[in-house]
């Protein structure tokens, strides 16, 4: 069908067109249902994909029928596929709970503004996972970086700006040395499509030009996927952000970091290449075990719940980056699945303390006392998705972190097993104490009234829980195309 | 030392890239920053545009006796990045606007004082 055809491009092409479009609305809630609207068709189209892929294998585009690599190419393999359903999947479902939420937190005449640049960081991560070719995956990327940027500086709290300048500084700089090393593999290959780029690449691996662009690609990707000690711009733009930015940005834009990760490493250097040659693995081994341990412990003193939350977004993408090091294909499985997972949770408990600041006006550990009895919805939604962070059986988390240290034990590596345990331990001890102060100490004393958040906040962060515990129990979907996206990576069969 | 003074177009862009990168890690003001940024940003479209000439090619457009021409790839490549960087500084300049309005200053030290009591 003509329209299947061109559904690659569509993914990238509707946000981006209904971003002006929604420019034009003026009304804020117009503008929402617009928004909406195009977000469950992105959805819808993200799925399509994924079946596609899973029954044809890997979908290919040429954009303006200009044949690849001399156009710009759009590929769509399992990875992409699964990263796509990630992205579009979270802002189908983060969006039903916008419109209550930014209504209150956005003044009336900026909303349709800000519905424009929610649609264009959207464009951004989707283009960043669709695309096949290197440049247009910079382009991309600051599509959405400088969106997020000017979606974080509508905080309320005059740190909001701060933050999101900071956040622009560092992020230029990561973005450009991936300008840079882009340009040094253009240098040697003459080409930027990434499959073009792979054939050739052997050729000229061993020059000093290929590692160059190598560091500057690695680090550049680090610094937007915030692995430690890159990290430092996360927690504050998490924390002053509107609640569904932070809900939106956490559970997909490092995910998407994670993603380029990938496709630079695996498909593009190839894992001999980075692995051997370079020994990327003990490098991101330790500094995932960094991440996991220093920013868990830092979590556990921070009283700002939206921090905290921030400061654990640090560690999982930890363990993400964990089974990422290990190169094997159980090691990658679990990293691709947590890319998942961690979506889930982190959605999930965003919204829920959207919710909660929705009703109390703050976020502060404090503010939170026996609020379990008040807003006993929230509160559960905040316990399980705490659970599943942890790990604890029944909960996406515990998928996670079992084939987690099932790569470390295949690898030989049982200490660092012993170490994604104790990491849980930390992330108990995080949660442990929201959950101690909500449930177990009186409300303050100057009682105002506190009514659970309404219905429209409450659906969207359940869907969220449910699917936490749907995919805990239920692993055929995600697992195997996790696999199989691994396996491709690879180059293996699942 | 032929190779060293031969290469100097991209000595000139890794210094441009180096100075760039001191001002935004060394500076404390927020206007100088962005300067530094941009400093840094356009080193890189030295690199390219530099990497793009072919020794002895003319201009990328078709004329008769001409055989060898400079890639024009990069100089493609190099007007989107152009555009990013244009936008970049564009945003980071309205934020340091809104910056000011909020703290009446766009000193990053002062900044922070006026945060921390809280």
């Amino acid at each position: 069908m003509q329209l299947g055809q061109h559904l690659p491009v569509l993914q990238v092409v509707i946000p981006l067109l209904s971003a002006p479009l929604c420019l034009l609305l003026r009304n804020g809630r117009l503008a929402w249902m617009f928004t909406l609207a195009v977000s469950w068709l992105v959805l819808a189209g993200a799925v399509w994909l994924l079946l596609q892929v899973l029954a044809h294998g890997t979908v290919s585009y040429a954009l303006g029928a200009w044949p690849a690599p001399w156009g710009i190419e759009y590929h769509v393999d399992h990875v992409s596929a699964f990263v796509l359903l990630i992205v579009s999947g979270i802002s189908a479902v983060v969006l039903p709970f916008a419109g209550i939420s930014v209504a209150r937190e956005i003044p009336a005449d900026r909303v349709s503004l800000f519905y424009t640049l929610y649609l264009l960081c959207l464009t951004g991560l989707l283009g960043i996972v669709i695309t096949g070719d290197a440049f247009n995956l910079f382009v991309f990327l600051e599509i959405s970086a400088l969106s997020s940027y000017a979606l974080i500086s509508q905080g309320r709290d005059r740190r909001a700006l701060t933050a999101s300048y900071h956040y622009l500084i560092l992020g230029t700089i990561g973005a450009t040395f991936i300008l840079i090393g882009v340009g040094l593999l253009y240098m040697m290959t003459g080409t930027l499509n990434m499959q073009d780029i792979a054939v050739r690449l052997p050729a000229v691996t061993d020059t000093r030009t290929v590692r160059t662009a190598f560091a500057f690609l690695i680090v550049g990707i680090s610094l937007k996927l915030a692995l430690f000690p890159l990290h430092l711009w996360l927690p504050n733009a998490y924390t002053y952000a509107p609640s569904v930015v932070t809900a939106f940005l956490a559970a997909t834009a490092t995910k998407v970091g994670v993603y380029v990760l990938l496709r630079f490493v695996f498909t593009i250097f190839g894992a001999a290449f980075a692995f051997q040659v370079m020994s990327l693995g003990p490098i991101l081994l330790v500094l995932a075990l960094l991440a996991i341990f220093s920013a868990s412990t830092v979590a556990i003193f921070q009283d700002n719940l939206k921090r905290m939350l921030a400061y654990s977004s640090v560690a999982q993408i930890g363990y993400m980056v964990l089974g990422i090091s290990f190169a094997s294909l159980t090691g990658l499985t679990a990293g691709i699945l947590h890319l998942f997972n961690h979506a889930l949770m982190k959605g999930a408990l965003f919204l829920a303390l959207g919710a909660v600041f929705y009703q109390l006006g703050t976020v502060q550990l404090t503010q939170l006392r026996g609020l379990g009895r008040r807003m006993p919805w929230t509160m559960a939604a905040i316990v399980i998705g705490g659970l599943s962070l942890v790990g604890v059986p029944l909960t996406v988390g515990f998928i996670s972190k079992w084939y987690l240290i099932l790569a470390a034990l295949e690898s030989g590596w049982w200490p660092v097993a012993v170490l994604v345990l104790l990491g849980s331990l930390l992330a108990m001890v995080y949660v442990g104490r929201l959950v101690e102060t909500a449930y177990f100490h009186a409300p303050p004393e100057d009682d105002r009234e506190v009514r659970e958040a309404p219905l429209s906040l409450l659906l969207p962060i359940w869907i969220l829980i449910l699917a936490n515990l749907y995919f805990g129990i239920d692993t055929s979907l995600t697992v195997g195309v996790a696999r199989q996206a691994a396996a491709l990576l690879l180059g293996v069969s699942p | 030392m032929a190779t060293v003074l031969g290469l100097y177009n991209y000595w000139i862009a890794i210094f441009l890239m180096m100075a760039g990168f001191y001002v935004v890690i060394a500076h404390g003001n927020l206007v100088k920053k962005i300067v530094g940024l941009s400093i840094f940003q356009v080193a890189v479209f030295i690199l390219y545009i530099s990497m793009g000439k072919v020794q002895g090619g003319s201009a990328p457009i078709l004329a008769a006796g001409v055989t060898s021409y400079s890639n024009p790839l990069p100089h493609v490549l190099i007007l989107t990045a152009i555009v990013v960087g244009v936008a970049t500084i564009a945003l980071g300049l309205a934020l340091v606007i809104r910056i000011n309005e909020a703290y009446g200053t766009v000193e990053e030290d002062n900044i922070h004082s006026q945060d921390e009591p809280e």
